[in-house]
């Protein structure tokens, strides 16, 4: 097999690569911040329900994760595992990744200081208003760093979904690399990570800047 | 009339008394100033006031409506407490403006989401209370790129946008250099001359004297000695405020 039918063919996986990046995204960033809020909350039940599910997702493997929501539910009831296997990827990875970023909208939180509420609190904000106009724009400005750091690990996790054998870019890379004994899908796959990532990184350092107006 | 009705005051965090039967009254057009050493409860007082604490016991309110009473041993706040909220603004020592915001959408939001008030009108006499405060240069500036002089002018027109029957300063100009502090208590000043309602908390004592129509000494949770401004600073009565003031004539 010659280079090009290599990359071509890894190129198809790269599909199946971009919808698990900006699906987990899509459901990871807000179901974050429901978490992160849980983990705040006044009633105790609840804020020690959030924080132990947290530790255990960011406690077992990722690769475990994967494993579990794709096949549990055979194991546990009998339901025979989908064909397609997008669904349980996107699960798994939006839940495991919901629990960092909840973390990170915690530190965020915690960084704003005690005044900006009370000042709200006195011009008669609302709970909602003083979040959605006063409190998130600024965790956000806070958080961008450290988000896009782990965006930038979310584009290299991707390839967990071999796992589970998903045909992204990564698995089908594997498959190249043992049908042919070659080690050159592996560094085709390393190329298309890091130019993903500088792409990834271009974009957020260009919403830094964008966010950085004001100086706190 | 009175605007502000406070009586027998009570609040304790844990075990610390820091408000022991506080009663204060404060009429239309007054100028109230408290002044006391730091832990006497001043600035508790006015957060109680403003609803950023809940009393233990005793009696708050705003143009003869009550904001709480006690039932069965427990404070029992009103329901609907912005009604009260619309009543007052506070000027913090630390500003609290908010980061993001321009000075005129820091003064100019709340107005506007809050009390669903027109946004050009709004607007319009945002601008014009700005050119009162020597400000308007500023008016599209963020607060990180004022002085800590402007920045508590802009904090008290937020306040005043609001257009509150009366205002609370704590410590207007604690965290302010001497430079900067003339600036604010110029605008306080013109502000008493125009009849706002104010109560002061402050470290400033000739500016207390020189603007109040009463001045309260407290210590240790109490009120110790109030009275009008030539009385208490020139015909001291208590030991304990004369003990007080005169750190002050030392300088």
């Amino acid at each position: 097999m010659d280079l090009m039918t290599m990359i071509m063919k890894m190129g198809d996986g790269l599909g199946k690569t971009c919808a698990i990046f900006f699906l987990t995204l899509l459901f990871s960033l807000p179901l974050g911040m429901i978490i992160a809020l849980l983990g705040k909350c006044k009633i105790k039940v609840i804020s020690s329900v959030t924080r132990f599910c947290i530790s255990v997702l960011r406690g077992t493997p990722l690769m475990l994760q994967l494993i579990a929501v794709t096949y549990g539910p055979y194991y546990l009831f009998e339901v025979s595992v989908s064909r397609n296997k997008l669904i349980p990827v996107v699960v798994a990875f939006s839940i495991n990744y919901a629990a960092y970023f909840a973390e990170i909208y915690r530190s965020g939180i915690e960084s704003i200081p005690q005044g900006q509420y009370e000042a709200a609190q006195v011009l008669g904000y609302s709970k909602a208003q003083t979040f959605m106009k006063i409190i998130l724009p600024q965790v956000i400005r806070v958080i961008l760093p450290s988000a896009t750091n782990e965006i930038v690990t979310l584009v290299k996790d991707t390839s967990m979904a071999f796992t589970v054998s998903y045909q992204e870019m990564f698995t089908i890379g594997k498959e190249i690399a043992n049908s042919q004994t070659s080690f050159v899908p592996f560094i085709v796959a390393g190329v298309f990570y890091y130019v993903f990532n500088a792409i990834v990184s271009f974009i957020m350092s260009k919403v830094e800047k964008a966010m950085s107006y004001y100086s706190i | 009339m009175n605007i502000l009705k406070m009586s027998k005051v009570q609040k304790s965090f844990g075990r610390n008394h820091v408000l022991k039967d506080i009663s204060l009254e404060v009429n239309k057009g007054e100028v109230v100033s408290i002044i006391g050493p730091s832990g006497s409860g001043k600035s508790t007082l006015l957060r109680c006031a403003t609803l950023l604490e809940t009393m233990d016991g005793g009696t708050l309110s705003y143009m003869g409506d009550n904001v709480c009473e006690l039932k069965n041993g427990k404070m029992e706040y009103a329901k609907n407490l912005n009604k009260f909220r619309k009543c007052f603004g506070l000027v913090f020592q630390s500003f609290n403006l908010f980061p993001h915001w321009s000075v005129v959408k820091n003064v100019t939001d709340a107005p506007i989401s809050v009390l669903k008030r027109d946004p050009e009108e709004v607007k319009a006499e945002a601008m014009e209370l700005l050119r009162k405060m020597g400000l308007e240069d500023k008016a599209e500036a963020y607060p990180s790129q004022l002085s800590g002089g402007q920045k508590q002018r802009v904090s008290i027109v937020r306040a005043l946008a609001m257009k509150p029957e009366i205002l609370f300063f704590d410590e207007p100009t604690s965290a302010l250099d001497p430079e900067l502090t003339g600036e604010v208590l110029k605008v306080i000043k013109q502000l008493a001359e125009e009849s706002m309602t104010m109560v002061i908390v402050t470290h400033e004592m000739s500016f207390a004297r020189a603007v109040s129509d009463r001045v309260i000494f407290m210590d240790g949770g109490v009120i110790v000695e109030q009275g009008r401004p030539e009385d208490l600073f020139g015909d001291t009565k208590e030991d304990r405020t004369k003990q007080f003031l005169q750190h002050y004539q030392n300088l």
